[in-house]
């Protein structure tokens, strides 16, 4: 178990090495203008030497709204997708939108809400927010119904209620699919608060960033955000699938 | 509701069930759109409503017909859709078609290019032990990285390099399809049981031969279930591929110009022009997924 672990994380460490090599001498070896791709070294010395710059935007980005909206978006789908449960109509009625809202380029909503709530962090909350709720409310909805008829027939001959049977049985056999739905909101949140961004911003934030170093032609700059995000995105990832495990020790995927 | 036994038997879904609760939702949500309309339009309209004598009609007159509204009414879009789709030719800069079509080139090529990416990549990561080991988790490590936020980027890059117009949006939507496709195929190609690969074996068949006639079969369902996730990807991709200065033409620059005018109507017409767009796509690879399945024996 041990050397397995220890293989999962060396495998992939060689190769991203592998990576940042190839791409330092590459860029150095053929002299590849740092307009076009500058070296990892420069990124890395560009990122230490702007540590505050990206944490301003790191707060404005992510503090002020990406995990905001990332809470309320999916908070309010899985809060949606118990009451469909209690409604059957609401249910039939508000998956099949739901699955085609799914589909849709969610992100074009952007200006409107930049119209609507203003250049500030407000506007991104809602535009995260508006990403995330329909993934959680169709994930959640299924894993409502994930289930099985046995385990509901043995609640019922104990006499539980309609809420002691949701606590105690269908909540916890719906966390696999709860999960799955944060993790893809997880993705969702950071790309709606960047995208936002770009349709009007205070002068601070991630995406504000990158489309003006952009402009700039200051593309080591960029690059210090794009790692920014990568490891926010990765760390946030992390932790939810740390979370996972923690609560869905039960599911087949974690026996040993 | 409250009479009804503690767990609901799930009862099973009949298609026709779904239509009565679907159009009776879509019809509250057009409602309260109209409704939403009047006091969220009410810092343009109200002054008007109000110096056109007031009263109830002279409110609900203005609020529904404002011509840059906080929010339009959807009647209001319907007919700045069918204006700008039926009234002007398709070829001119002001119909949206013309605007869908661009979108919609660099969308396709986006989903083939990415689709026989991930395919392949899943193909390799199968058969390549050492791939599953050290490239599964940049895979999956490449998509916490918010490709759609530095999707401008990456345009002014190579728009800088010589390539410019399709190629570049179609770029990053090959970057967001792959992954859905890897993930489904690898899921697919493996999902071969033991007992099926052990007959393979015992054919005496070569690797190829199991990969054509055992795994590319078992793979299909799984195939076209990433393949309608990636679609809808693709055209956000090509969408926000659009979205940096520069771009001309298609759904994301209608946006944009929409909203540097501050002409609402014309960024809700271009939203409901990509949700058709886009859910066309996914009709349409719904239809050939029953087409192909189909043929190959499932049953309907």
């Amino acid at each position: 178990m041990t050397e397995a672990r220890f293989t999962g994380i060396l495998y992939p460490a060689l190769f991203g090495l592998a990576v940042l090599f190839v791409w330092q001498a590459v860029v150095v070896g053929f002299g590849v203008p740092a307009v076009l791709l500058p070296a990892p070294s420069d990124i890395a010395a560009k990122f230490a030497a702007s540590l505050p710059l990206l944490w301003a935007d790191f707060v404005q980005t992510v503090i002020r709204a990406v995990i905001p909206g990332w809470f309320i978006g999916s908070m309010a789908g899985f809060l949606t997708a118990i009451l469909c449960d209690r409604i059957p109509f609401l249910r039939r009625g508000l998956l099949p939108l739901g699955n085609l809202v799914a589909a849709l380029p969610i992100v074009g909503v952007a200006p409107i809400m930049v119209m609507w709530f203003g250049f500030d962090w407000q506007s991104k909350v809602a535009m995260v927010v508006v990403m995330t709720f329909f993934p959680m409310l169709v994930n959640a909805v299924a894993g409502l119904e994930a289930s099985g008829h046995l385990e509901r027939d043995l609640m019922r001959s104990y006499g539980a209620s309609w809420w002691q049977t949701l606590v105690k049985l269908r909540l916890p056999a719906a966390m696999p699919f709860v999960f799955n739905a944060l993790k893809i909101n997880s993705t969702l949140a950071m790309i709606g608060a960047i995208v936002a961004e770009f349709f009007g911003t205070p002068i601070v934030g991630m995406g504000f960033r990158i489309s003006t170093e952009v402009g700039r032609l200051g593309l080591d700059m960029v690059w210090a955000e794009i790692a920014v995000a990568a490891i926010t995105g990765s760390a946030f990832y992390g932790l939810l699938v740390f979370m996972e495990r923690r609560v869905t020790f039960w599911h087949p995927s974690y026996r040993t | 509701m409250s009479a009804a036994p503690a767990i609901a038997a799930p009862a099973p879904v009949k298609p026709e069930g779904h239509t009565l609760p679907v159009v009776v939702i879509c019809v509250l949500i057009v409602l309260a759109w109209y409704v939403a309309a009047i006091p969220m339009n009410w810092v343009v309209t109200g002054p008007k409503a109000e110096a056109a004598g007031g009263g109830l009609a002279n409110l609900l007159l203005f609020s529904w017909n404002e011509a840059r509204p906080v929010i339009p009414a959807p009647h209001q879009i319907a007919v700045e859709l069918w204006k700008s789709v039926f009234m002007v030719k398709p070829w001119m800069p002001k119909s949206l078609l013309f605007h869908g079509w661009v979108t919609l080139s660099s969308t396709l090529l986006g989903f083939v290019l990415g689709s026989l990416l991930g395919v392949v990549l899943a193909i390799a990561i199968v058969h390549l032990r050492f791939l599953a080991k050290s490239l599964m988790p940049w895979i999956i490590a490449s998509q916490t990285i918010p490709i759609l936020a530095i999707a401008p980027m990456l345009i002014v890059v190579l728009g800088s390099l010589g390539f410019t117009g399709l190629l570049p949006k179609s770029l990053i939507s090959m970057y967001l399809c792959f992954f859905p496709v890897t993930i489904g195929m690898v899921k697919g190609l493996t999902s071969p049981e033991t007992m099926q690969l052990d007959l393979m074996r015992t054919y005496n068949a070569s690797r190829s031969q199991v990969l054509w006639k055992l795994r590319f079969p078992a793979s299909v369902p799984f195939l076209f279930t990433s393949l309608k996730v990636a679609v809808a990807i693709a055209l956000t991709g090509a969408i926000v591929g659009e979205l940096p200065t520069g771009a001309v033409a298609g759904i994301g620059a209608r946006l944009l110009q929409g909203s540097y005018y501050g002409q609402t109507v014309q960024i809700w017409a271009a939203l409901f022009m990509g949700s058709f767009i886009a859910a066309g796509l996914v009709w349409l690879v719904g239809v050939a997924e029953r087409l192909i399945l189909k043929r190959m024996g499932a049953r309907p």
